[in-house]
């Protein structure tokens, strides 16, 4: 029992693992081919059938280019920067449901790493954490420009994190709950959350763009400006790894959206199909449904960041203090009330 | 038991980095570390609420601000003011006076047995909330009333005075 536990974990933490990567490699490919798209051009197209083979290329490239460390960084903090930033960005994986217990050799196996019961949470400090790769990346390289690509990238992730916590909480009021699998059964077939906190999703969706650091709200990098922002300095795998480190947070967004406020694994009619293919494979589908979701996340991100261009920092700020917090505090309290009279009634 | 030495041991180690460290954001990154230890034991006491809300709170906002701080001053070891001799004497007489208090008052300490608690979920979020709002909703209400004056009283104190502005 106990062995068989493990080696069901261990499976699950490897095969989520190598997902991860293979869909935030992908996802470069997937941005370059969108941005091609949506500029009428080809995009990659040399490497590999449609460009498929792109991905590994680039890595490739970024393992053989030369490591660069400035002669005025602090060494130990330049190398720490990137490896903390991926190494954060992987956490928020380990929470997540991504199906229904699928029966496999006679046993029930939940497809999720693990249900602890403070799950919304744990997202939410492992995201604040994301933000100390920028920094201390930004501050070791010894820059101008990297220092204020950190101290944008702190301001602007506080910032944001408040309007996300408020929008989560109104989500609470309706869910009862902080776990991510009691959340994901409650919207059971077409109950999905949006339809009771449309409000909510929107600045929960805005403030994951921030929280990403993508366009529009990229001002830590933000190159008219500040050249690279944080990452001026940083060249290779260093740099790779903070690019990858994006990609993966945009999937673990992405997936967190999808459980929260569209029904994770749930789709109308799921009862019917899982009475016809059985404990086995009804749940699979739900697994695809899932990713199916998730990637069309993915997509919205990269369609907004060839459609919008960059905000201003003030614009930024003003938009999450004077817009977003108010907006979700009234989006607190409509809920509240609403809630309290449809439980008098 | 033998996890809860270890990660006491850990704690104390990164809390000593954090005084002896000469480079300001070394000190911050050790005391985020402890910070880090502290949340493990909550977890070992299976305060999961509190592992967490200090994780966000702690690690995730109020560090930031330090690292924030400490980079735009910008603090260098060179730049770092020198203590004269007879400050540093002085020191180590008064922190060495304070270890043999320290270590007098232990000795007269006596241990008690261990008390379980007589609910070990105590500290999951449903059965804390409960707690909070039911039995000690008076306490709690008064403490984030405190908490709201501090973030007024923040604003106030930041906000520019208009009248002496224009003179």
């Amino acid at each position: 029992m106990e062995v068989a536990f493990l080696i069901e974990k261990t499976v699950l933490v490897l095969v989520l693992f190598t997902l991860t990567l293979s869909i935030a490699a992908y996802s470069t490919w997937l941005e370059r081919k969108v941005a091609a798209w949506l500029q009428d051009r080809v995009g990659p197209n040399r490497a590999g059938i449609f460009g498929l083979l792109q991905p590994l290329a680039d890595g490739g490239k970024m393992f053989f280019k030369e490591e660069i460390i400035p002669s005025g960084a602090n060494k130990w903090l330049f190398i720490a920067g990137p490896s903390l930033a991926l190494l954060v960005s992987f956490l928020g994986s380990a929470v997540l449901p991504f199906g229904q217990n699928i029966e496999l050799f006679g046993r029930s196996i939940p497809l999720q790493v693990t249900d602890i019961n403070v799950g919304i949470l744990y997202i939410f400090g492992v995201v604040s954490l994301g933000v100390y790769g920028i920094m201390i990346g930004g501050w070791a390289s010894n820059n101008k420009y990297s220092l204020m690509g950190a101290i944008r990238g702190a301001s602007q992730n506080i910032s944001y994190e408040i309007a996300m916590g408020l929008s989560i909480i109104a989500l609470l009021l309706v869910t009862n709950s902080l776990s991510f699998k009691v959340i994901a059964e409650q919207q059971h077939g077409w109950h999905w959350n949006i339809l009771v906190q449309p409000l909510g999703f929107l600045i929960f969706l805005i403030c994951s763009f921030a929280e990403t650091n993508r366009v529009p709200f990229d001002l830590p990098e933000c190159e008219t400006e500040l050249i690279g922002g944080y990452q001026t300095e940083y060249s290779g795998f260093k740099m790779g790894a903070y690019m990858f480190s994006e990609y993966i947070n945009m999937f673990v967004s992405s997936a967190v959206m999808a459980v929260l406020y569209f029904g994770g694994y749930n789709y109308p009619g799921m009862d019917t199909v899982n009475e016809l293919l059985g404990p086995t494979w009804g749940p699979l589908i739900g697994v695809v449904v899932m990713f199916a979701k998730i990637i069309a996340f993915i997509f919205f991100f990269m369609w907004v960041r060839w459609t919008v261009p960059r905000f201003r920092y003030d614009q930024l700020m003003d938009l999450g203090w004077k817009v977003l917090i108010p907006l979700a505090i009234a989006n607190i309290v409509i809920t509240a009330i609403v809630i309290t009279i449809v439980d008098k009634l | 038991m033998s996890l809860f030495y270890f990660v006491s041991f850990l704690s104390i180690l990164f809390s000593l980095l954090v005084i002896f460290t000469k480079n300001p954001v070394y000190s911050v990154l050790a005391l985020i570390a402890t910070f880090f230890t502290f949340t493990i034991q909550y977890i070992l006491l299976n305060a999961q609420f509190l592992a967490v809300v200090n994780f966000i709170v702690y690690m995730g906002a109020i560090m930031v601000l330090f690292l924030f701080v400490l980079m735009l001053m910008n603090l260098n070891k060179e730049s770092e003011p020198m203590k004269s001799n007879l400050i540093k004497v002085v020191g180590v007489i008064a922190g060495g006076t304070l270890l043999v208090t320290l270590v007098g008052a232990t000795k007269m300490l006596q241990t008690s047995e261990v008390s379980a608690l007589p609910n070990s979920d105590i500290g999951l979020v449903e059965n804390l909330g409960k707690v909070l709002f039911n039995e000690f909703l008076l306490p709690f209400e008064l403490s984030s009333i405190l908490l709201l004056t501090a973030l007024v009283g923040a604003v106030l104190l930041a906000k520019k005075d208009k009248r002496t502005q224009n003179g």
